[in-house]
C-alpha cells in the first residue's frame, strides 16, 4: 500500500493519518514552509520546521498548536517516522520524509537548487517515490548564477539613483525579500515595507542573521528613498503611495521574468529572473538524487514535466493540486502576486 | 549587437511613447552608423537577406539540445516567440563575440548559397558566443520581424530629436526607396536619395464625436453633411510632378495604392487632398476588412487588387495652385474641389458626396440607413469653417451611428500570443437556441488586463475540455457583444455573420440563461436585408 494519497484535502498519509500541506483544516497537518498556499488556519495540530514556526504564528496565529523538528530530526506518528530535510526554498522551507516499514516517501514542498546564502541549501534525500513541485518544469527556464542577477539589480539601481529615479523592488515578503535583502546589502541603504520589515523582526528573532534594514514610516522622505532601494510587496505594486515617489522604476524579482511575455505583461519598469523554485536542470538534478522509482509532479508544468520524466524512463504521474495544474494560470496570473514568490 | 540588446529590451518593457523615444534617442547617440541604418531598415520592415529557413534552426536546436519535439511545442507554447524559444533552450554560451549588428547581418549575408553544413555550423558557433538576449535578436534578425511597438512616426520623432532635422523630411527619406547595405546614415537621414522639399503633408484635420442633440449646433443650412466612412484617412500630395500619399498615422503608403498613381498625369503642381481610402466595387463601399488585406504590404499581388480594389474619397483640399487653403472656409474649398475633380468621375479617385438635407429630422433618418452604405454616419463640417490643425472643439462633428448588441455567453477561450501567450485572450461567444448554444462570434481585446486575469483565472478553473489551445468552459460568463453588421453566412452553423464583433463589456450582473437567442439575431438579419 503506497504511503501517501491525493486527496481532495491535499496530500494524505493513511497509515500514519495526518497530511501534507493540506488545503482545508484537518487534524494534523505537516507543513513544508509558511506561504499560505502550504499552509491554512484551521488545522488542529502543526508540525513544521523550528524556524517556521514563530513565521507561521505572526502570519497565522498566535494561538496554534504546533510542533517542531530541525533538520535531519524525526518524531514517529502512528508508526510512520516523519523527518525534515532542506528544502533551499526559503527559510525554515522542509522537504518532508516519511518512512513506513521500510518504505520511503519524500515531499518536497517547494525547493530550489542554488545556495542563495540565506536559506539552508537543498539536500538530496534517497527515497522509493518522490513529490516534485513542478513550477519550472519547461527547460526554457534555467536560471542564471544568481550573482550575475543580484549585479544586474545593482546596477539597475546604481543607474537609477544616478538619472534621479526611485529604484522598487516587488517582492514577496516571506523569502524573496529576505533574500535580497540579504543579497543586496551594502553601501546603498535598504527600505522596507511594513509586512516585510515585521517578518523580518520575526526571523531575526528566531536567530537567523539579516542584514540591517530600515522600516518605511511615513516620516521617511522621497529623497531617502530615492537614494536607496524600496522593496515592498506585490499588493503594493498599483500603488498610489509607488506613483507619489520621486520619478519611481519598478522592477520585479520572479523566476516568471526569463520571458519576454511575462515580463511585458507585468509592465513593470524592470524584470530579473530570480526565483526560490528548482529550474529544469535543477528539477532534473534533484529527482534523479533522490532514485526514486516513482515520481508525482504537482504545482506547475506538470502534464509535460511528468511526460518528459517518463520518457526519460522514470516513472512520473501528474497530480492535481488546487494551487498548480499546468493549466491553472493562477500560478502564472498571481505569480508575481503570490505564487512565484512563495 | 549587446547595445542593440539592450535597445530592444528598453523598447519592449517600457509602455510610454516618451521613454521609447528616449532609448531610441539614446542608442541613435551612441551607436555605430553602419548599425542605425540596420535598425531604422528592421524597424521599418527591412528584412536583411535570410538564407536559412527558421524551421532548420528550430531543427538544428532540438537536435544539439536533446529536446523532444514535443517539449519543444509545449516551450515554445508558453514562450510566445521562436526565436526566443530557441534562445532560452540552448546552453549558456562558451564564448563571447563583439561583432557589432551589421557585422552579423553581413555575415549571414554571406551564407547565401553555402550548403547546410556550413550553414549549421556557423549558426552554432554563433549561439555559442551570444548571450541569450542577444541570440534572440540574433535568431529574430534570421526568422522573424522586428515588432516591438515602435511605429514609423515614433523612430523618425527619435531620429528628428537626435539630429535636430525635421521630422516630415525624415519620414519621406526613410519610406523612400533605400539599399542598408549600400546607404549611410547621414545620407539616409538628409534625405539624398529623395526631394524631400516635395512631400510635405498638412497635419489632418480632425473631428470629435456629436453627444448633443444636432438642433443645437444651429441652422442646418450653415452646415455641410457628409457620410463618415470607415477607411484609411489619407492625404495626396502633388508637387513638382511627384505624388505622395499619406497615411493619418504620418506614414508614407505611396507604393501600396498604385491605382491612385495616375493621379500623377492628373493633378496640377501644387496640390493637397485630404480624403478617405475605401475598398469600393461597383460603386459600393466594402467593408473595412476587405480594405484590411490592401494594409501594411510591401507587395500587392494582382489578387489582392482584384479582390480589394480601393478608391480614394477626396474631402478636402488643403493646398492649391502650391498655395496654403486650409485658411479659406470649406464653402469655397469644396468649390475649387468641384471644379478640380470634375473631370474624374468614374476613376479611382472621386469627390465625397455632400447629403443634401432641409433639416435635422431629414438628416437624422438618413443617419439610420447608414449601415445600408457602409457608412459609419454623418460628417457635420461648417460650411465657414477652416481647415483645422488636428482636433478642434466647434467645427467639425461626426455623428456616428450606435453599434448593434448581443449578450452572449463565452463558451471557447484560446490563448493569446506575444504578450498575452499564456492568458487566455481569445473568446469564442454563443447565442442560445432552444435547449443549445450555437457560436456567432469570436472576439478578443475590449477588456482591461484585470479582466482578462479575471476571465482567465475563471477557464483556468472551469475547463471542461481540451482541444489543442482552445478550452471548452462551462458557459457561465456573459458579455455584451457590440458589432456593426449582420450577414447571411453558410459558413458559420448559426446562419449568419457578426461584422467587427468585439466585447462591448463583461455583463457580470447577467446570467447565462439571460442571453439573447439566435431567432433575436434571425430578426435582426431580415430587418437588415
Amino acid at each position: 500500500m503506497a504511503l501517501i494519497e491525493f486527496t481532495k484535502r491535499g496530500i494524505y498519509c493513511k497509515q500514519g493519518d495526518f497530511y501534507v500541506d493540506p488545503w482545508w483544516p484537518v487534524d494534523y497537518a505537516v507543513t513544508t514552509h509558511g506561504h499560505s498556499d502550504h499552509v491554512r488556519f484551521g488545522n488542529k495540530y502543526y508540525l513544521c520546521h523550528t524556524l517556521t514556526k514563530p513565521i507561521i504564528k505572526r502570519r497565522i496565529s498566535e494561538d496554534l498548536n504546533i510542533e517542531t523538528l530541525g533538520y535531519g530530526e524525526s518524531i514517529t506518528r502512528n508508526g510512520v517516522n516523519i523527518s525534515f530535510f532542506p528544502a533551499g526554498h526559503i527559510i525554515g522551507s522542509a522537504q518532508v520524509r516519511l518512512e513506513y516499514k521500510g518504505e520511503i516517501c519524500v515531499i518536497s514542498g517547494d525547493y530550489k537548487i542554488e545556495d542563495d546564502g540565506i536559506t539552508t541549501p537543498f539536500e538530496p534525500v534517497k527515497c522509493h517515490s518522490f513529490v516534485s513541485e513542478s513550477t519550472f518544469g519547461l527547460p526554457v527556464y534555467k536560471w542564471q548564477k544568481q550573482e550575475i542577477v543580484f549585479n544586474g539589480i545593482r546596477s539597475w539601481v546604481h543607474d537609477n539613483i544616478n538619472q534621479q529615479k526611485t529604484s522598487v523592488l516587488i517582492a514577496y515578503s516571506l523569502g524573496k525579500a529576505q533574500r535580497l535583502v540579504k543579497n543586496l546589502a551594502g553601501d546603498i541603504p535598504i527600505y522596507v515595507h511594513n509586512s516585510i520589515a515585521n517578518l523580518n523582526e520575526v526571523i531575526m528573532e528566531a536567530g537567523v542573521n539579516l542584514p540591517k534594514t530600515i522600516r518605511i514610516t511615513p516620516e521617511t522622505t522621497k529623497d531617502e528613498l530615492q537614494k536607496g532601494i524600496v522593496i515592498v510587496p506585490p499588493a503594493m505594486r498599483d500603488s498610489r503611495w509607488i506613483k507619489n515617489l520621486s520619478h519611481p522604476v519598478t522592477g520585479i524579482c520572479s523566476g516568471w521574468m526569463q520571458v519576454r511575455a511575462h515580463r511585458r505583461w507585468q509592465s513593470a519598469d524592470a524584470g530579473f529572473a530570480l526565483s526560490d523554485h528548482a529550474d529544469w536542470p535543477g528539477l532534473m538534478a534533484a529527482i534523479t538524487a533522490t532514485g526514486a522509482e516513482k515520481v508525482y509532479v504537482t504545482h506547475g508544468f506538470t502534464a509535460a514535466f511528468s511526460r518528459f520524466l517518463n520518457d526519460e524512463g522514470i516513472e512520473a504521474a501528474e497530480v492535481l493540486t488546487r494551487f498548480g495544474q499546468e493549466d491553472d494560470e493562477e500560478n502564472k496570473v498571481d505569480l508575481v502576486d503570490q505564487n512565484e514568490n512563495k | 549587437m549587446k547595445r542593440f540588446a539592450q535597445l530592444i529590451q528598453q523598447l519592449e518593457l517600457s509602455n510610454k511613447t516618451n521613454d521609447k523615444i528616449a532609448a531610441l534617442v539614446n542608442y541613435f547617440n551612441y551607436a555605430d552608423d553602419k548599425d542605425k541604418v540596420w535598425v531604422i531598415a528592421l524597424f521599418t520592415g527591412k528584412k536583411p537577406k535570410r538564407p536559412i529557413k527558421s524551421a532548420l534552426l528550430k531543427y538544428w536546436a532540438i537536435n544539439i539540445t536533446r529536446t523532444p519535439e514535443w517539449l519543444f511545442s509545449e516551450s515554445y507554447a508558453n514562450v510566445g516567440d521562436l526565436s526566443e524559444t530557441i534562445a532560452l533552450l540552448l546552453p549558456p554560451a562558451e564564448n563571447t563575440s563583439d561583432f557589432q549588428l551589421h557585422t552579423w547581418i553581413e555575415e549571414l549575408h554571406n551564407l547565401e548559397g553555402k550548403d547546410d553544413e556550413t550553414k549549421k555550423e556557423f549558426i552554432l558557433s554563433a549561439w555559442n558566443k551570444l548571450e541569450t538576449q542577444e541570440r534572440f535578436i540574433f535568431n529574430k534578425l534570421i526568422s522573424g520581424n522586428f515588432r516591438i511597438g515602435v511605429s514609423n512616426k515614433m523612430l523618425v520623432n527619435a531620429l528628428a530629436k537626435q539630429s535636430s532635422l525635421d521630422s516630415a523630411q525624415i519620414m519621406h527619406s526613410i519610406m523612400g526607396k533605400w539599399n542598408p547595405y549600400e546607404i549611410t546614415f547621414h545620407e539616409l537621414i538628409n534625405g539624398i536619395h529623395v526631394n524631400t522639399d516635395n512631400s510635405w503633408p498638412y497635419p489632418f484635420c480632425l473631428a470629435y464625436a456629436l453627444e448633443q442633440a444636432p438642433e443645437k449646433l444651429g441652422d442646418i443650412s450653415e452646415w455641410q453633411a457628409e457620410w463618415k466612412w470607415d477607411g484609411i484617412r489619407g492625404q495626396i500630395v502633388k508637387r513638382n510632378g511627384e505624388l505622395f500619399i499619406w497615411s493619418r498615422g504620418e506614414e508614407l503608403v505611396t507604393d501600396q495604392f498604385p491605382e491612385l498613381h495616375f493621379m500623377i498625369g492628373v493633378l496640377p503642381d501644387g496640390v493637397v487632398l485630404d480624403g478617405e481610402i475605401l475598398a469600393v466595387q461597383d460603386k459600393q463601399v466594402l467593408s473595412f476588412s476587405t480594405l484590411q488585406q490592401r494594409l501594411n504590404r510591401k507587395t500587392i499581388s494582382k489578387k489582392q487588387l482584384e479582390d480589394a480594389p480601393i478608391v480614394f474619397f477626396v474631402y478636402d483640399i488643403l493646398e492649391y495652385e502650391a498655395k496654403d487653403f486650409r485658411e479659406e472656409p470649406l464653402s469655397a474649398r469644396r468649390k475649387i474641389l468641384e471644379q478640380l475633380m470634375g473631370g474624374l468621375d468614374g476613376s479611382p479617385v472621386m469627390i465625397s458626396p455632400v447629403i443634401n438635407c432641409s433639416s435635422w429630422d431629414e438628416l437624422a433618418g438618413l443617419r439610420q440607413t447608414s449601415r445600408s452604405i457602409n457608412s459609419e454616419g454623418i460628417m457635420l463640417k461648417k460650411l465657414t469653417s477652416h481647415y483645422h490643425s488636428g482636433r478642434k472643439r466647434g467645427d467639425w462633428w461626426k455623428w456616428k451611428i450606435n453599434p448593434y448588441t448581443v449578450d452572449a455567453v463565452m463558451i471557447y477561450a484560446q490563448k493569446g500570443s506575444g504578450r498575452r501567450a499564456n492568458f487566455f485572450t481569445d473568446y469564442t461567444f454563443a447565442v442560445r437556441d432552444g435547449e443549445n448554444l450555437v457560436t456567432i462570434a469570436k472576439a478578443y481585446s475590449g477588456l482591461t488586463d484585470k479582466e482578462i486575469k479575471e476571465v482567465n483565472s475563471f477557464v483556468t478553473r472551469n475547463a471542461i475540455e481540451k482541444f489543442g489551445p482552445v478550452r471548452t468552459v462551462k458557459p457561465e460568463l456573459v458579455f455584451e457583444i457590440a458589432f456593426e453588421g449582420i450577414a447571411e453566412s453558410k459558413r458559420h452553423k448559426a446562419g449568419l455573420a457578426l461584422r467587427f464583433p468585439r466585447i462591448l463589456r463583461w455583463r457580470k450582473d447577467k446570467k447565462a440563461d439571460e442571453i439573447n437567442t439566435l431567432e433575436d439575431l434571425r430578426q435582426l438579419l431580415q430587418s437588415t436585408l
